[in-house]
């Protein structure tokens, strides 16, 4: 028989009532979505300007003569005036001021060494050339990947990069692609960065990617891009 | 148990200094080393992780303690976690308001401050245990030294890495980088190289601490 013990310390406590505990941990969320939506609303506004800033500001730097711009979106074959807010996938044609097409801005993705790199580039249908980029998104290991924005060989890949369309307008006529440092031969190769293959890879498979798809699209509805301006006025402006 | 051993503890200076020194999460603690070595590459970064989780360090300790009554405890640590989790989001958004960039160059490392077992940590064996004054004051401690472990990290790991300190150029343009130290390797090179001085100077400390004392033993006894 053992004996009893008035030791109230090592007393197992009652276990609190299932509808404690769930009152409780649905109080606790409660509050935890009230905070969210609360900051999500204030700083939702912010966000969307920041996001348009930056944008703007890629558009405009790998566009240097454009004064203003448009956005399209694509739909299926077709090519859409829309605004920055549409969904779907998004175009920009810039103009100069006397509203005279300079460009297209396209965005383009691909993985890099430590996640996805998305940049935006500059692309003159008129000569067929890729004429820059600025990077919207990179992860990239400093000092490494991050040279695509500082390697000044890298960057004179792009004074005019080959991505001309073929005859039919189906698809490019060399494919872009990206080869070892000091072995570029052809106006379409990228000459990678020393230490940074697989960055330098992933901007050539995006180029790629993104021009088989969407440079003969903008080659067929060329004619438009040139006249929305005119035709629009300065409403997108 | 006489009432007296269960009073708390009076909010003292130390409550707040020990978390920066004496108990530093990173150099002494060794927790949530796995921010201290991702993102440490740059003193910007570190300043911006360090920012990040003292915020959801004290809005959390700040909330558990406030509500540490009323928390059953076998549903305590899902309800630490929501807590924790709702700053978290909060930071997140915060700093893509303030900034698009620094929120791109901090990846997912933000948002994985839920899993930093610093925070979980002080939530459970502090802020579920003390007042909310203490709470908040010893989180702020905590989260400032694990600010400054970041900064000392990456302060050196961006001098060596790239010769340059909060992006302003400190070495000639004629160095080296050493580049590994901005690399994974680098960072527990550097964690590694603080550890080591950090316990030699702690260790000396109480080396002459100790001789002080048999000195004056001495000094007393031949009295």
């Amino acid at each position: 028989m053992t004996e009893p013990t008035d030791n109230k310390a090592n007393e197992v406590p009652p276990l609190p009532s299932s509808f404690s505990l769930i009152s409780t941990l649905g109080v606790v969320a409660m509050l935890s979505g009230f905070l969210v939506v609360l900051v999500y609303e204030y700083t939702k506004p912010i966000i969307a300007e920041n996001q348009r800033l930056a944008t703007e500001r890629a558009i405009f730097k790998v566009l240097p003569k454009a004064n203003s711009r448009l956005t399209f979106v694509i739909k299926g074959d077709d090519i859409q005036p829309a605004d920055d807010k549409s969904k779907g996938e998004l175009i920009y044609a810039g103009y100069d001021k006397d509203n005279n097409f300079v460009g297209i801005a396209l965005n383009a993705a691909e993985q890099g060494y430590q996640d996805i790199v998305k940049l935006l580039y500059g692309y003159s249908p008129d000569t067929g050339c890729i004429t820059g980029y600025d990077v919207l998104k990179s992860t990239e290991t400093p000092g490494f990947g991050t040279k695509i924005t500082t390697d000044k060989e890298f960057l004179a890949n792009f004074n005019c990069l080959d991505a001309k369309v073929n005859l039919e307008q189906t698809a490019l006529n060399n494919v872009i692609k990206t080869v070892r440092h000091g072995t570029k031969q052809n106006p379409w190769e990228i000459d990678a960065i020393s230490g940074s293959t697989i960055t330098s890879n992933a901007v050539g498979r995006m180029f790629n990617k993104s021009g088989q798809k969407l440079h003969p699209l903008i080659a067929k509805h060329l004619p438009t891009l040139k006249l929305a301006k005119q035709t629009s006025g300065d409403k997108h402006e | 148990m006489s009432k007296a051993i269960k009073k708390e503890a009076p909010l003292t200076m130390d409550v707040f200094t020990a978390g920066i020194w004496k108990e530093n999460p990173v150099f002494v603690m060794m927790l949530g080393l796995c921010p201290v070595l991702a993102v440490t590459n740059s003193v910007e970064n570190s300043l911006a992780m360090g920012a990040a989780s003292i915020f959801v360090l004290v809005c959390s300790n700040a909330l558990v303690s406030a509500l540490r009554n009323f928390i059953p405890k076998q549903v305590r640590i899902t309800t630490y976690i929501i807590i924790i989790a709702t700053f978290v989001t909060l930071v997140d958004y915060i700093i893509q308001a303030i900034s698009l960039d620094l929120y791109n160059k901090l990846g997912a490392f933000i948002q994985l401050i839920v899993v930093n077992c610093l925070i979980l940590g002080r939530a459970e064996a502090y802020a579920s245990k003390n007042s909310f004054g203490k709470s908040v004051i010893s989180a702020l401690g905590m989260g400032l030294g694990f600010t400054l472990a970041l900064v000392m990290l990456g302060g050196v790991r961006e001098l060596l890495g790239a010769g340059q300190l909060l992006g302003y150029q400190v070495f000639s343009l004629d160095f080296e980088p050493w580049v590994v130290m901005i690399l994974p390797p680098g960072g527990f090179i550097v964690l590694g190289s603080w550890l080591l001085l950090i316990n030699y100077i702690e260790q000396r400390k109480t080396g002459k601490l100790l001789a002080n004392d048999m000195a004056s033993h001495c000094n007393v006894s031949q009295n």
